[in-house]
């Protein structure tokens, strides 16, 4: 086996999970396809929001999904590289506001 | 100007090789387009009658598409003569075939293209052309083409690959989108594509990359609300066609290390309810020389019908023809993936 915890043929095999448990895998897999159907907001908008999600949990299978899904559907480079920088800035942005945290630590205990 | 195969002397320009690629590449893992159809109990595939009669005018063309099945460009001289049209039209006049396709290369080039649309409509038989758009800006005797098509009530498809520029020029050359964009405003300017004229104007979309089309209906309501509001362009419908995997599309493919993926997305896809509908089933393709095959696609594969006395429209026999067992290869997989592709769109909904 090769010693690698990703490949990327992997994610074609992500429906290979119904084998150990079939009816959690089922219920999943319905539930994502409604998840991603036009509603309220398109499928194309979905995408995007799925791809700055996939960098903000750094899921290499999303990357690759959403990256292909979001470009195929239309959106170009930039309105994609932007998306990743809306899950950077929220990103970082959570780290940051941990800092008044730290202030107010800082502040109750420092003279 | 990107040069064609043929005048590059690439070895893809030869159909042999194509067809070589196509067929032995993937391994044995992957089935064939004829398995896959004895799997859906849809084997031999053969036609239903013949309703239209898609004539290949030549391979001359203005632009020189990245993605181009026909290969053609400024640099393909091969042109379909009078003589061969008059073949063509005694066949349309001896039949009941009710829709005539020109296509090309750009079909406008043709020197006889207008004598040959004009004498189709006095047949009675209804006219579509694929106009690539720019054709219409590329020369000042063109510029009346929209007149002439409102003239003779024919019905304009034509590609737009992106209603940004970026996108389409990626695929059809530096330029295409803002003559294209003016082409549009032009015909619109005539009536096409306008409600209650019974001007159409279809556009046609296809991938600017190595990746199947999204949903046509989603992307005809997107193109719709973004062309009007942005270039104020009105359209009937948005045609989502798949790229076929020959030609310089292959050498994309083959070039860029996208070949077996695409492929394997090609036949994972297969969908066995768009075989019904493939356009080769109720439509006849002729080549700018005369010989007849079962689409454009096997044309540039020189893959002829499988009506061996009937190979050539000075043989058109159609009792012969109009049932005939359709001639399949692995690039049959590009019309039957996902919600199908055809000259007219997706074919399952």
């Amino acid at each position: 086996m090769e010693n690698h915890y990703y490949k990327a043929s992997d994610l074609g095999k992500f429906g290979n999970i119904a084998e150990y448990q079939k009816e959690l895998a089922d219920k999943f897999f319905s539930y994502y396809g409604e998840v991603f159907k036009d509603s309220h907001l398109t499928a194309k908008e979905k995408s995007l929001i799925a791809l700055a999600v996939a960098h903000a949990v750094q899921c290499p299978y999303c990357i690759d999904a959403y990256s292909s899904d979001a470009f195929e559907k239309g959106y170009s480079e930039a309105q994609m590289m932007e998306a990743v920088h809306v899950a950077s800035a929220i990103k970082g942005g959570a780290v940051l506001v941990h800092g008044v945290q730290m202030m107010n630590k800082v502040k109750e205990i420092g003279m | 100007m990107i040069k064609s195969l043929k005048v590059l002397h690439h070895p893809l320009a030869d159909s042999e090789n194509q067809l070589e690629v196509l067929e032995n590449s993937l391994g044995s893992i992957h089935p064939t387009f004829n398995e896959k159809l004895e799997l859906s109990g849809m084997y031999p595939l053969h036609a239903f009658g013949i309703d239209i009669l898609q004539l290949n005018l030549g391979k001359m063309c203005n632009q020189t598409c990245k993605h181009c099945h026909v290969d053609a460009g400024p640099d393909r001289k091969e042109m379909m003569s009078r003589s061969m049209m008059q073949l063509c039209l005694d066949v349309l006049k001896n039949s009941d075939i009710d829709v005539v396709d020109l296509t090309g290369g750009a079909p406008e080039l043709n020197p006889d293209f207008r004598w040959l649309v004009e004498q189709i409509k006095k047949l009675g038989k209804h006219v579509m052309v694929r106009c690539n758009l720019t054709i219409i800006l590329a020369n000042k005797r063109f510029h009346d083409l929209p007149e002439f098509f409102k003239q003779h009530q024919v019905e304009v498809v034509s590609s737009l690959p992106g209603f940004t520029q970026d996108r389409t020029d990626r695929q059809r050359g530096d330029g295409v989108f803002e003559d294209s964009i003016k082409a549009l405003q032009m015909l619109n300017l005539v009536g096409y594509g306008q409600e209650g004229s019974g001007l159409v104007l279809n556009l046609v979309y296809n991938p600017a990359g190595a990746f199947l089309p999204p949903s046509q209906a989603a992307l005809e309501k997107e193109y719709k609300k973004e062309l009007a509001s942005r270039y104020g362009i009105v359209f009937n419908q948005l045609f989502a066609i798949t790229n076929m995997p020959i030609s310089r599309y292959l050498d994309y493919l083959l070039s860029s290390g996208n070949y077996s993926r695409y492929m394997d997305k090609l036949i994972a896809a297969f969908n066995p309810a768009s075989v019904q509908n493939l356009m080769c089933r109720n439509t006849l393709s002729v080549g700018w020389d005369g010989y007849l095959y079962d689409c454009d696609f096997n044309q540039m594969l020189d893959l002829k019908v499988s009506t061996l006395n009937s190979q050539h429209i000075s043989d058109f026999d159609f009792e012969n023809l109009k049932n005939r067992n359709i001639v399949v290869k692995q690039h049959c997989f590009g019309c039957t993936a996902g919600d199908g592709s055809s000259c007219g769109g997706s074919l399952t909904i």
